[in-house]
This record gives C-alpha cells, sequence and structure tokens, in this order.
C-alpha cells in the first residue's frame, strides 16, 4: 500500500503547504494567470500530439496540390508547404517526435544525473569526488558538438537524439541533484534516522529524494524546453533526425529553403518551439515558486 | 509487535559503562577536546541527568554514546561498554543493530528531526520496519499504539498528517515515539525541551519519565537547566569543558554541592522569591577556549574560590562523604575547614 508514487504524495503535500501557508492566494500567486496559460498550452500540445492519429487530421506525407505553397485558409488552417503538404497537420506530427526527444532526453537525464547527483551528494568523499568531477569533464565539453558527434555517428535517429540530448542534460541534472543531496543530508531528520537504524539506501530514497524532487522537476522542465530547442537546433545543422519524420526542428530544416516565398512552413513550428519553451518555462517557475514558500517556511 | 529478549546479556553488567571517555575533534585550527575524560556508569531504568552550558561537551557526549559522531576528524579515546559490550570503534554497519533497537535518541529541535515531506505514521513505521520483519498492518498497529502512549489525541488521523501540520510539542511526542518505536533500552534525549515552551516543556519531561519508568528504560537527559535535571533525574552529572566536575545522585547533589561550577549554576537560576529586577546572576567570563586548555582547573579563571593551586594543577575526580558523590575541586565548598584537604 505504501508503494504508491512518491509524486502523487508530494504533489500532495505541495498542494497543501501552499494552501496553509497563504490560504487562497498561495496557489495563485504560485500559478497566475500565465501559469493556467502555460497549462492550457502544454496540454493542446500533449494531447493534440497523443490524439492525431485519430483526430480528423489529413496524412501528414500526403501531398495535396491545391494547397501546395498557400497561405493559410480554410483548407490548410497553417496552410500549405511546397510539396503541399497541410502545415498544421505536420506541427501536430511534428510535435509527436518534438516532445518525445524533449521529454525522453531530460528523463534519461534525470535518471542517471539525478542517481548520481544522489550517490554523490549523500556519500561524500571519494564517490562524490569521482562523480562530481566525471561532471565537470561533461560540462566542459561543448554540448551541442557532443550531441552532434554522437548523433553523427549512430545515425540520426529519434532514439539516438535522446541518448545524445540525454548525455548533455545528465551533467546539468546531476549537480543540480548533488548541490540539493548536499544540503538536505546535512539536516537534523536524516541523523534522526540514521539513530533509528536506517540504512543509507533508505535514507537517500525515503528522507533525501522526496525533499531533492520538486526543485528537480522545476529544472527538468526548464531541461524539457532547451532540449527541444537544441533538436531544432541540430536538424538545422544538418544532424536532425533523418527525413520521415516529423519533428519540429526538421519542419524548419527543410522549410528554411523557402523561407523567402513560405514563410508559414518554417513560422508555423517555430511559434510552436516558441510557445511550448515559454510555457515550459513558466511551469518550471511556478513549481520552483512553491518550492521556495516551502523552503522559507522551514 | 514483540520485542525478543534477550536473556543471554549478563545481566551484572551495567546496561552503559564509559570510562575515561574522550572525543576530539581535530580541525584546521587545532584539537578540540570536546569529551575529554569522562567516566560514568548508568544502570537499567535509570536516568542520568548531564548538566553544563553550552560548549560543555554534553551533547558531543551523547552522540559519541549513540556513536552518531562522523568518523573523519574525530578522534575517540576510552571506552563505551553497552551491556558489557564495546561499541567504541564499531562501524556504523556494526552499529545499526543498536541504533533504534537498543538505543535511541531524541532530538534538541523536533521541528527540523521529522522529515517534512513524510507522513507522521510513515516516519515511526520506518524504523520498525528497518530492524523487525513484520506486516505492514502490525507496523502501523505498533504507531497507532505508539501514539497513544505518548499521548496524542486522534492518532488515527495524525498518522495520515505531516509534521508542519502538528506543533512543536506534538512533533517532539512523536519524535518520543519514533524512538520508543523499537523499544530500546536506552534513550538519549538532547536537550529535548529546549526548543518548546514551558508548558510543552514539563509534559514532554512528564511523558519521558512516565514512559521510561513504564518500559524500564535507562535514560540520559542531556540539559542545560540545572532544574529541569533537578526534578527528572536520578543522578547528575555536571559537566564544563569537557569534563565531568561533578557527580552525584541527585538528593545528594542538591544536598551538599561540593564544586563551585554547580553552585554558580544553580545560582543563575532566577528564583520566585527574589523582589522584581534582582540582577540574575550570571556565572562571568565564557568557557575556555576548546582549542587552547590551559592547565589547572578549566574552571578556575571563572571561580570565585581560585587560588594559585587551581591555576597549576588540574584537580581530579574525588569521592564525597556520600556515596557515589565525586567531584573535582582542590578547594570544593561546603566543606569544614578541616576536611579541606590538599
Amino acid at each position: 500500500m505504501d508503494e504508491s508514487p512518491r509524486s502523487s504524495e508530494l504533489l500532495e503535500v505541495e498542494t497543501e503547504i501552499a494552501a496553509r501557508e497563504s490560504p487562497p492566494r498561495g496557489r495563485r500567486r504560485a500559478f497566475g494567470v500565465s501559469g493556467w496559460i502555460a497549462v492550457g498550452w502544454m496540454v493542446l500540445v500533449i494531447g493534440s500530439s497523443l490524439l492525431a492519429p485519430i483526430l480528423p487530421l489529413a496524412d501528414p506525407d500526403v501531398s495535396n496540390a491545391s494547397i501546395a505553397r498557400q497561405g493559410p485558409s480554410s483548407a490548410a488552417l497553417l496552410g500549405g508547404d511546397a510539396n503541399g503538404r497541410d502545415v498544421l497537420v505536420r506541427v501536430v506530427y511534428g510535435a509527436r517526435a518534438s516532445l518525445l526527444i524533449g521529454f525522453g532526453a531530460i528523463a534519461l537525464g534525470l535518471v542517471v544525473g539525478g542517481a548520481l547527483g544522489l550517490l554523490g551528494g549523500y556519500y561524500r568523499r571519494g564517490i562524490d569526488a569521482g562523480i562530481a568531477g566525471a561532471f565537470d569533464v561533461m560540462l566542459s565539453v561543448p554540448a551541442l558538438i557532443l550531441a552532434l558527434t554522437f548523433t553523427v555517428f549512430f545515425g540520426p535517429n529519434v532514439r539516438n537524439m535522446i541518448l545524445a540530448l540525454g548525455i548533455v542534460a545528465v551533467p546539468q541534472l546531476g549537480r543540480i541533484t548533488r548541490a540539493n543531496t548536499l544540503a538536505w543530508s546535512d539536516r537534523e531528520f536524516v541523523l534522526a534516522a540514521r539513530a533509528q537504524g536506517a540504512r543509507n539506501g533508505r535514507i537517500i530514497v525515503r528522507e533525501i529524494l522526496p525533499n531533492v524532487l520538486p526543485a528537480i522537476f522545476s529544472i527538468a522542465l526548464l531541461g524539457v524546453a532547451v532540449a527541444i530547442v537544441a533538436e531544432g537546433g541540430l536538424s538545422l545543422l544538418g544532424a536532425g533526425v533523418k527525413t520521415g519524420t516529423i519533428t519540429w526542428g526538421t519542419m524548419i530544416a527543410t522549410g528554411r529553403a523557402n523561407l523567402a516565398i513560405t514563410p508559414w512552413v518554417v513560422l508555423a513550428p517555430a511559434t510552436a518551439i516558441f510557445l511550448t519553451v515559454l510555457a515550459l518555462n513558466f511551469l518550471g517557475d511556478a513549481i520552483r515558486a512553491r518550492f521556495d514558500v516551502r523552503e522559507a517556511a522551514l | 509487535m514483540t520485542r525478543p529478549e534477550r536473556f543471554e546479556d549478563a545481566p551484572e553488567s551495567p546496561l552503559l559503562e564509559v570510562t575515561k571517555l574522550a572525543t576530539h575533534f581535530l580541525t584546521p585550527e587545532g584539537r578540540v577536546r570536546a569529551v575529554d575524560g569522562v567516566s560514568f556508569t548508568l544502570e537499567r531504568g535509570r536516568t542520568l541527568g548531564v548538566v553544563g552550558e553550552s560548549g560543555s561537551g554534553k551533547t558531543v557526549l551523547a552522540d559519541s554514546i549513540m556513536g552518531l559522531l562522523p568518523r573523519r576528524g574525530v578522534e575517540q579515546h576510552g571506552s563505551i561498554r553497552f551491556e558489557g559490550r564495546e561499541i567504541v570503534g564499531l562501524t556504523p554497519t556494526e552499529m545499526r543493530p543498536y541504533w533504534g533497537a537498543q538505543m535511541a535518541m531524541v532530538f534538541q529541535d523536533p521541528m527540523t528531526s521529522l522529515n517534512p515531506v513524510m507522513r507522521i505514521g510513515r516516519q515511526i513505521t520506518e524504523s520498525i520496519h528497518e530492524h523487525f520483519s513484520v506486516p505492514r498492518e502490525d507496523a502501523r498497529e505498533s504507531a497507532l499504539a505508539l501514539l497513544r502512549s505518548v499521548d496524542i489525541p486522534d492518532p488515527e488521523r495524525r498518522l495520515l498528517e505531516y509534521p508542519h501540520q502538528l506543533s512543536g510539542g506534538m512533533c517532539q511526542r512523536v519524535m518520543i515515539a519514533v524512538a520508543l518505536a523499537c523499544g530500546p533500552k536506552l534513550l538519549v534525549a538532547d536537550e529535548p525541551t529546549t526548543a518548546l515552551d514551558v508548558t510543552a516543556q514539563a509534559q514532554i519531561l512528564d511523558l519521558l519519565q512516565a514512559q521510561q519508568r513504564e518500559r524500564y528504560m535507562a535514560m540520559i537527559l542531556v540539559t542545560h537547566d540545572l532544574g529541569v535535571a533537578a526534578t527528572r533525574a536520578d543522578e547528575i552529572a555536571v559537566m564544563y569543558a569537557g569534563r565531568v566536575v561533578e557527580r552525584a545522585p541527585t538528593r545528594a547533589l542538591f544536598a551538599d554541592m561540593r564544586m563551585p561550577y554547580t553552585d554558580a549554576l544553580l545560582h543563575s537560576i532566577p528564583r520566585l522569591t527574589q523582589p522584581s529586577h534582582t540582577r540574575l546572576e550570571a556565572i562571568r567570563g565564557r568557557p575556555p577556549d576548546p582549542l587552547r586548555i590551559l592547565p589547572g582547573c578549566r574552571f578556575a579563571p571563572r571561580c570565585t574560590y581560585a587560588r594559585d593551586r587551581c591555576r597549576v594543577e588540574e584537580p581530579p575526580l574525588r569521592p564525597a562523604d556520600t556515596p557515589g558523590h565525586e567531584f573535582a575541586c582542590w578547594y570544593p565548598i561546603n566543606t569544614p575547614a578541616s576536611a579541606m584537604s590538599g
């Protein structure tokens, strides 16, 4: 019964705390109108990309001569590209791969970097020196070049893109986890758990991790935004996902040849990236704001 | 939940025997002699009050007994025997069976010693699961029983609450429940009431005393308040600059205190009988710098009665007239002039 996901428990705590600390206002101050717009946009993007196959949308790869190079119209709300494919449909389908890469890469970075950060921050000494040193080395390699080399070398597909950007994310998220772990593991309740005979593993997972998570989640959301932009950048450099898979990055990369004639082909995915990154930043900040409230109250 | 009785323990050996314990911290500035040669014996079911001002080493003494000090930069000498077994120098892995199950600790600030994002029930059952393989339902039942025994109203509801929803006094009750969860034989309470308001203080001390009697636990009550120790402890050890300067059964200590420091501590407690605006008697000066312990009695620089010998030669702990009463002073107070010895 106790194996319920920690995150839902956490969310409950946070909601409770937000409600207590500064009654009704607490929630609104943390989320605000912009926060709810951000939530709305993310729900729209994630929802439409998940439901794309069952939504009444045209096939993203089928050409329709009647909308080729045509601007937004009732037939194609965001216009058609040079090959007569519906830009809106392609943005919706592009969201699938882009979001998968963004969230996938950060999930990878979160799991690997988070685990290493927890170990380093908790055990300190030799283990920490090794892990922190490895993070420093990884951070000193230019991220874009690392990801570029990786995808060029192993092949440009979604999986390798996730791996490449995930590797870049490991030291970033790892360092933040480590810093938070260092702070939390000095708290008295950790000593109290030790005095009750708790094993190190139990202390890390049960005592420290739940306290570190809120901070890491807020950073991770910002990381997703960065990863989505990075995917676009890699595509623009020609190291993106191979043609055939639609991502926002590849749409921009292929559309840029006709930028002067059909700007909407580039503008639509670019705007989608812009809004998504903005929304993720807002959400990350909202989570951090709540987290800070709790920190201050302790 | 039943605790397996351990009949193999030799009942003759005292529960806790501390001999010439020294805990030194090796810092870049030098060696800090936080605890410097402390000896005492604690029998089952008895309470020892450890009294001293800030920096006297009482908390380090408590942590040393619990084996909770970091291993790096700490040097320990002497011996701590728990039921006859030496525990100085044990690794954390070797100490783990003792922690919680044999000896448990109640910390000073209940608000920080409970995990802010863990439910109360979970904090209690956590160590039960660590030490005993019991079904979750049984652990929950013990948590309920424990919350009841520490007088927490509506324990079913409290089990599901988080520490921030409880008052400081309630949190300390929960901490005590956590500490009692695995039936320890020794409870180390490090200033358990310092962070609480006065009414909660008395309740928590009553609770500790009641639980200690009921469970026949030994307790080390660390406090800076001689008054607290006076009413709750069977025996009191007064610490100064890492040393025990006077130790006696509580009654004997107050009847016949010998060490000027104990006397000074007692006089620094304000009394109701004093008229308003009476100047509070404080002990002048400050405790010695633990980095540079001077020869002679450590209290000498602040002592009203100090003479030349006090500044040269350190007085050993020597027995007084009452059995079990020891003090470290060359010129003890409350002594007939003839009995003053060199």
